[in-house]
């Protein structure tokens, strides 16, 4: 389906309507779905989720908004549900987690890859292996805790790797800020990638900080808390990478568009029949959405869209293992360190940085990061495989007693 | 519905992406730690939080009422022990409430899904469900009598209902069918036995004697749940033979299930625990051998109303509730 960004009208927003029995489906498969509509179901969530964000701080300062912003939340709120009920329940939230993991990093990778500008694409590499990195541990934690392996998971098509480690991640927020495009000058494609990162790491955050309580294993709760702190930053670093000089109207119009590019993205790419007809009726939806955006915009700024839109959408996400990029970047980029809104190697880090403090305060009484990985490696099946039949001895266990 | 041991597209294994297995099998040796260490590690985050802990998860309530702090328990076992049974006491009502809403759970499934050749029948599932509720009911009213407060969620009531977190998941999940359904209440029943098994000498070692004997009751009919959801689930492997030859033990126990009913052997077991635990109470005088046979008639006949309404026979359940009504005037 060719979509028509000026022109498209899409489903009216009076018809996008939902029974309680559809809003809630038949999940997918944790064993036989494919790892990629796992993770577009968790990216069309964030998406939506920060869709309700974005119109909920409008509201705030645009009473006349406020009917048509009312009735739109609605509808996307229960867009947001529908998509997010088709989790499976056998799914514990670490594997969820580990899901979260697997779309920050393929996600990521598919928009550093197509992302215009060279400076915007450095942002989201050096992203990129920081969310590879939590991958790493998270899986430590799934092998460690659970016995199991979190390959099962991403189902081999995502490196379980070290990145740029976790505990070394912290900074200082004002080196989390990042220069952001020119509204005026930016590609169309450049907004729409900043938008939807931004809107998977919040996401991610606010799922980190619900689940992590949840968990009884304070080597878990630690992990979960020091995680969430670094989507907290990520959050920071893309949402500074939109243009602050957009209006309120211009930023609402851009997010519209971003949904539509995203559900196209999932219909292109999605196996599952019954839920790519999910995605077809959503990106309907959106269609209509953006219709009444483009309306309002034009009626409240007296702005034409096509000053802010292209007629035709760009090139969307590429759903598949991106192994040979992020491997790529790993070896070339894993010791850039951020410095304000530079990436410097870390031996340039000026010894200044109120990074330094910050971090070694943080991480003074242990690395939670650093602990659940101590030594471990993925393996097949789970490290327990590679330990043959004798357990390792208990040396470390009476050492942390002791401390 | 499709069976879940159909070969299907289970994705989950290495096998399952010849194309990227290969690439996934380098990354064990592309992995430089970035710390040294063993799994033991997060395991001393785990002990340093538990020395650490300022308070265990929950504890138990000050005695709920004048009445239960000056009943004869409390007076008699002071301290620790009376407080250890009532947490047990909690427990065993707990998963009892809790297992009487499993087996609606099972019972819905098996209208849903049916059984299989040796599997369980409505009846079976609806007796035990029965049965569960009749033990819920009973510590409630052990609880009770000891002057104890039984909507307290005790400690061991929590950890149970954390460990069982699991068993609910599988029967409330729709696509798991009774069979599967069947393998986690298993895990329930294993645990129920051993608990009521715990519980019985717990009230014999505090002197409750006559609550014992109820409570060994309710173990028969533990024990006799426990026999059933193996014999199904043996039945289920048997019936793909998977198993071979079906062993002639499970052949004999699947023909006596058709022709009689599990129910007969229950309600002969439990009759013997009856009688045995009689046999032991001391000799009651003239009055109080009236007034416990009239109890006892009274109880009989209540139950076989409240089993006949159950089970949808209204005639003998207006039959029962009248005698019901006699006996009460007597």
């Amino acid at each position: 389906m060719s979509v028509d960004l000026w022109r498209d009208k899409g489903t009216q927003l009076d018809r996008q309507r939902f029974t309680w029995k559809e809003l809630t489906p038949a999940p997918y498969s944790k064993l036989n779905a494919d790892a990629f509509t796992r993770v577009r179901v968790i990216l069309m969530n964030g998406i939506e989720a920060d869709a309700l964000r974005l119109k909920h701080a409008m509201a705030k300062v645009h009473r006349d908004l406020q009917p048509l912003l009312a009735q739109l939340r609605r509808v996307e709120q229960h867009q947001q549900t529908l998509i997010n009920w088709l989790h499976p329940p056998d799914q514990n939230p670490l594997e969820t987690t580990l899901g979260f993991e697997q779309v920050a990093i393929e996600v990521t990778a598919s928009v550093a890859q197509r992302e215009p500008d060279q400076y915007l694409a450095q942002v989201y590499r050096f992203g990129l292996l920081e969310d590879f990195d939590h991958l790493y541990r998270f899986g430590a934690l799934y092998d460690r805790m659970e016995g199991k392996d979190p390959n099962t998971i991403t189902q081999s098509y995502t490196d379980i790797l070290p990145g740029r480690p976790t505990s070394i991640e912290h900074r200082h927020p004002t080196d989390d800020l990042r220069l952001s495009y020119d509204r005026f000058a930016a590609h169309p494609l450049t907004k729409l990638h900043a938008l939807a990162i931004t809107a998977a790491e919040f996401q991610t955050h606010d799922y980190y900080m619900t689940i992590g309580p949840m968990f009884s294993d304070p080597g878990a709760r630690q992990l979960y808390a020091e995680i969430a702190s670094i989507e907290e930053q990520h959050v920071t670093q893309y949402e500074s990478l939109s243009d602050a000089e957009e209006t309120w109207l211009e930023k609402w119009v851009l997010h519209e568009a971003m949904e539509v590019w995203c559900y196209q993205g999932c219909v292109a790419y999605e196996t599952d029949p019954r839920i790519k007809a999910i995605w077809e009726r959503f990106l309907d939806y959106e269609l209509g959405q953006l219709a009444l955006a483009r309306k309002t915009f034009e009626d409240v700024e007296k702005r034409d869209v096509q000053t802010l839109l292209p007629e035709r959408l760009p090139e969307v996400i590429d759903y598949r293992e991106h192994r040979e990029f992020v491997r790529a970047t790993l070896n070339r980029e894993v010791d850039l360190r951020a410095h304000g809104t530079q990436f410097v190697d870390k031996a340039e880090l000026p010894a200044s940085s109120p990074t330094h403090a910050y971090r070694e305060h943080l991480n003074s009484e242990g690395s939670p990061s650093e602990t659940v990985a101590a030594g471990w490696r993925w393996t097949p099946g789970t490290e327990l495989t590679a330990l043959g039949a004798t357990p390792k001895g208990n040396g470390q266990v009476k050492k942390g007693l002791k401390q | 519905m499709k069976s879940t041991t159909t070969p299907g597209l289970n994705r989950t294994g290495l096998a399952a992406s010849p194309q990227d297995a290969g690439k996934m099998l380098e990354v064990t040796e592309l992995t430089r730690p970035s710390s040294p260490g063993l799994a033991e590690d997060a395991l001393v985050t785990r002990q340093l939080y538990a020395k650490e802990a300022p308070a265990p998860h929950g504890t138990m309530p000050p005695p709920a009422s004048l009445k239960e702090a000056a009943s004869v328990t409390f007076k008699a076992l002071a301290g620790q022990k009376a407080t250890v049974l009532i947490d047990k006491l909690g427990e065993r009502l707990a998963f009892e409430r809790a297992g009487t809403r499993l087996y609606e759970g099972l019972l819905a499934k098996f209208d849903v899904f049916g059984t299989w050749d040796g599997g369980p029948t409505r009846a079976q599932l609806e007796r035990i469900h029965r049965d569960e509720h009749d033990h819920f009911l009973l510590v409630k009213g052990f609880i009770e009598r000891l002057g104890s407060d039984p909507t307290t969620v005790t400690p061991s009531a929590n950890v149970h209902a954390v460990a069982s977190m699991g068993i609910v998941k599988v029967i409330s999940d729709p696509r798991m069918n009774l069979q599967e359904s069947i393998e986690a209440i298993a895990v329930a029943e294993l645990a129920d036995n051993d608990c009521w098994s715990n519980l019985v000498q717990l009230l014999r070692g505090t002197g409750h004697e006559e609550l014992a004997d109820q409570a060994e009751e309710a173990l028969e009919s533990e024990r006799d749940h426990l026999r059933l959801v193996r014999d199904w689930i043996a039945a289920a492997l048997a019936s793909t033979g998977a198993l071979g030859p079906m062993r002639p033990a499970l052949r004999r126990t699947l023909r006596q299930g058709k022709r009689a009913g599990p129910n007969q052997s229950m309600r002969k077991q439990l009759q013997g625990a009856k009688a045995k635990a009689k046999a032991k109470a001391a000799k009651p005088t003239g009055k109080q051998l009236q007034a416990k046979q009239k109890g006892t008639a009274r109880k009989t006949v209540i139950s076989r109303a409240k089993s006949a309404s159950a089970g949808g026979k209204k005639k003998v359940a207006r039959r029962a509730s009248a005698s019901a009504k006699q006996v009460r005037r007597r």
